[in-house]
């Protein structure tokens, strides 16, 4: 049995209409219907945090949502941080010097958990960018080059 | 696609929301943040029927104050909104302390109040909070609704007593008294990660530090959120003391828990945490409760 439903969502600044199952998760949804590749899909069940982008302003595991729940909603995927592809984002340069990472898998979704921290609180303190990304798991670096990264971005912006 | 079918209904009322759920009974599930029941899909170890989800409904979402003494919350109101809130970090302290245990802050943007409250897993925090600050939960049917003291709501293991055809609505919590101290801690293997044993204490004294009230409920150290009411009423009566604090902490943790002990913590050790949670957090409780 499988219960469709038609979905307008705004990704990046794009509308798209599609035609989802209910079951679809939007991770499922923005790799494979929309192929947005930029976010990664991890654990599936809400523990690494690879999958998160920006729902409505706030960062969000996206495998924890239903695709047809993003309907009217505004989403910003890693993609949809620089200004275009060519570009990186101060935040990514950030990352890139400081070696905030190194397979890369983990980086979307920390970019994506930073990005609204970040608006919300420009100059946090390094235990507060600690909190910030203790819902990303990274098996590369640990976590010491991205504290790095955050902070090397906040020591440009300011 | 990870979870198995279901038939998805985004109601856009209450009353929708509670027809529908008269309809389905049980073969329907409320979803609200989706963070705990989500991942239960995905991994089939939940298949329900129908989802009914709630995210549409602006009214069982918001945070207000009745009589300048109780804290009113809709059911859908995201936790990163409560973390924030002046007026709760200020007269529902405990709330607010024990909020950044909850998961992480990707997961509170989207966890609900109601939905932490009704999934009752004996590791969560809100449950635990919600019975130290003697809450009451307002459930509705199309028939009515009708108010659940947070003594009589958990009933075990992800059991509650809102009925097949219910929704929970609303959390009233009242504001913490004067004179009273408050703490909320908790131990596990990594932030975020699900506790191997919490404690919310709340403590009364009057004028010449006596203990009036006291209350101590303990977190994942039985199938519900424990109600120490034995250890509790040691303190009832008495000034602080290091004796007395550690009497109390001995009957909890040998006496009145009952962990289930787990892969990552044995039953001796779960005895042990809490016999270290109750001595800290009513320190921390009689020092808060002496300032105010």
């Amino acid at each position: 049995m499988s219960d469709n439903h038609s979905i307008n969502t705004t990704i990046n600044g794009e509308d798209y209409t599609s035609d989802v199952e209910a079951r679809m998760l939007l991770s499922d949804f923005i790799r494979h219907e929309l192929g947005l590749t930029g976010t990664h899909v991890g654990c599936e069940h809400g523990v690494c945090g690879a999958c998160t982008v920006i729902l409505n302003g706030r960062s969000v595991r996206s495998c924890l949502m239903f695709a047809v729940q993003a309907h009217g909603q505004q989403i910003t995927t890693v993609e949809g941080m620089s200004a275009s592809e060519n570009d990186l984002h101060p935040l990514q340069e950030s990352f890139r010097e400081a070696h905030g990472l190194q397979c890369g898998f983990c980086t979307p979704g920390i970019l994506m958990s930073l990005i609204p921290f970040l608006e919300e609180n420009p100059r946090p303190s390094e235990e507060e960018i600690r909190a910030a990304i203790s819902g990303n798991l990274c098996r590369c670096t640990g976590y010491q080059h991205i504290v790095a990264a955050v902070k090397l971005y906040v020591e440009r912006d300011s | 696609m990870k979870p198995a079918s279901f038939k998805y209904y985004a109601p856009e009322s209450l009353e929708e929301a509670l027809r529908l759920k008269a309809q389905y009974g049980d073969e329907a599930r409320i979803l609200a943040g989706g963070q705990s029941l989500i991942p239960a899909m995905n991994f089939r170890i939940m298949q329900p029927a129908v989802l009914l989800d709630l995210n549409l409904l602006a009214e069982l979402s918001y945070i207000s104050t009745k009589d300048g003494k109780v804290l009113q919350l809709g059911a859908m109101t995201r936790l990163n909104e409560v973390e924030g809130d002046v007026v709760i970090a200020d007269r529902v302290s405990l709330l607010h302390e024990a909020l950044p245990y909850i998961a992480h802050p990707q997961i509170r943007n989207r966890g609900t109040v109601g939905g932490n409250i009704a999934h009752a897993d004996p590791a969560a925090e809100l449950p635990v909070v919600a019975l130290a600050m003697d809450s009451r939960f307002r459930v509705q049917s199309t028939n009515g609704s009708h108010w659940i003291n947070s003594e009589d709501f958990f009933r075990g293991y992800f059991e509650t007593a809102i009925d097949s055809d219910e929704i929970l609505v609303e959390i009233e919590m009242p504001f913490l008294e004067p004179c009273t101290g408050w703490a909320f801690l908790e131990v596990s293997r990594r932030p975020g990660d699900y506790a191997m044993a919490g404690i919310a204490a709340v403590i009364t004294l009057d004028s010449n530090h006596i203990c009036r009230k006291a209350r101590l409920v303990y977190l994942n150290l039985s199938d519900a959120p424990l109600d120490a009411k034995q250890s509790a009423d040691l303190l009832v009566g008495e000034m602080q003391s290091n004796e007395l604090i550690m009497e109390v902490a001995i009957k909890a943790s040998e006496e009145e828990i009952m962990p289930m002990g787990s892969l990552h913590a044995t039953v001796n050790y779960q005895r042990h945490l809490a016999r270290i949670l109750t001595k800290r957090a009513l320190k921390l409780a009689f020092g808060r409760a002496k300032q105010t």
